[in-house]
């Protein structure tokens, strides 16, 4: 089973729900980190790094020698990423998507692959628990290449635990994609809601079961349940704001190591997810 | 010459539009302010990534010798070296005011983009 952890916003306690879930499944689980541009599951599960690839896109080059300045690259680029103009062909390689039609229709055969580097995605072990995570090149903007690298990594036989970027943009939608099931962070303030309501949306379209968690549950109003309610999204768990837990944070503690009263609820928490997905995970049955 | 410039409306007496990607119109000129065309440029309003790379050809297809507008960004401004049009940026108030400024040598060329990338 596939299970991504997301959130409307960043710092709504997505990181935290996602380590605290495999920590308790411990070597039943993977973690893997698809929040590229700013993976922090590490700072909690401090992972042994055993393994580091080099990820890298194709972006053209154009041989000018070569070129007749037909045109053709520069009409079936969907992203201005290669341009024909005057009497020469501009590449704009941080455009480009690596789709490789412009190469392959080029008649002259002007234009060959270089890649472009867009991060390294690191293996290792966290405890029993499998670690993956991908980390953006600085300066970088593209990280669906990455986050589809990252989940390559995903084995059948293991719980799955995506740790998605916060928002509903593209890179959430990649990481998610395939998923059997989204668990929701969200606080229960209007800012929490307003962009929950817009990440539900945008996930709601791929089809995948969800379910909601509100973290800090005793800091804002009912209109997180009120939501939950009306578009009928089960309401998983409540984390209410504690002390020890911000403290334990702060420390770079898991939940469930300044909370282990926690353990059970997230235990139940995976169990709850995988009756709704409709069969029993590996990781239940505890 | 020809000489384009970023506009929110069709005719020489609209007011400019700063960004090159995403104006409404683009309205082409010769030296003596007779309009030539007004190009719709809406599609490149949405465009979610090379809008200004896109307006840079268009404009090159033309034929345009100068481009008058506001901001212009760095992948804009490398494709329209490449098509030896060269750019007056920082322009503002209508069409004809700007053509104007030209023909008394008012407006300096630039020769580095003025706007960050994803305009
Ligand atoms: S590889 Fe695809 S996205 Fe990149 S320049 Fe060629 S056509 Fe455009
Ligand atoms: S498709 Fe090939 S030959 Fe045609 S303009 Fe592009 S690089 Fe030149």
């Amino acid at each position: 089973m596939i299970v991504a952890v997301a959130s409307g916003k960043g710092g709504t306690g997505k990181t935290t729900v996602a380590t605290s879930l495999v920590s308790v499944l411990g070597d039943r689980a993977q973690i893997l980190d698809c929040d590229v541009e700013e993976p922090n599951c590490h700072i909690l599960l401090k992972p042994t790094i055993l393994t580091t690839d080099t990820v890298n896109l194709p972006v053209p080059s154009v041989d000018l020698e070569k070129c007749s300045l037909c045109g053709k690259c520069g009409e079936v680029c969907q992203f201005s990423a290669i341009v024909p103009i005057g009497k020469t062909v501009i590449a704009f390689p941080e455009l480009c998507h690596g789709c490789g039609a412009c190469s392959m229709l080029c008649p002259e055969e002007a234009i060959h692959e270089v890649p472009r580097n867009l991060g390294v995605v690191e293996t290792g072990m966290a405890g029993p628990v499998e670690f993956v995570q991908g980390r953006i090149r600085i300066g970088e903007a593209m990280s669906p290449p990455l986050i589809r690298a990252v989940k390559t990594h995903i084995r059948g036989d293991k719980l799955a635990i995506l740790d998605a970027p916060p928002g509903a943009s593209c890179p959430v939608i990649t990481t998610v994609k395939g998923s059997d099931f989204v668990i929701m962070v969200t606080e229960p303030t209007p800012f929490g809601l307003n962009d929950l309501g817009i990440a539900v949306e945008a996930i709601k379209g791929l089809g995948i079961p969800m379910g909601i968690v509100i973290n800090r549950s005793d800091i804002g109003d009912s209109s997180v349940k009120d939501f939950c309610d009306n578009r009928d999204l089960p309401l998983l768990m409540e984390i209410p704001h504690h002390r020890k837990i911000a403290e334990g944070y702060a420390q770079g503690k898991p939940l469930i190591e300044s909370m282990p009263e926690y353990s059970d609820k997230f235990r139940k928490l995976i169990d709850d997810v995988s009756m709704i997905f409709g069969k029993p995970s590996k990781g239940s049955s505890l | 010459m020809k000489i384009a410039v970023t506009s929110t409306g069709k005719t020489i007496e609209s007011v400019i539009d700063p960004r090159f990607g995403r104006a409404p119109f683009i309205v082409i000129v010769d030296d003596d302010c007779n309009l030539i065309e007004a190009i719709d440029n809406s599609k490149n309003v949405n465009a979610f990534r090379g809008a200004g790379i896109q307006a840079a050809k268009t404009i090159a297809d033309r034929k345009v010798d100068l481009l008058l507008t506001g901001r212009c960004g760095p992948n804009a401004f490398t494709t329209l070296q490449a098509a030896g049009i060269k750019v007056g940026a920082e322009q503002s108030g209508t069409v004809r005011e700007a053509v104007e400024r030209v023909k008394r040598n008012e407006v300096p060329l630039a020769d580095k983009p003025n706007a960050e990338a994803h305009w």
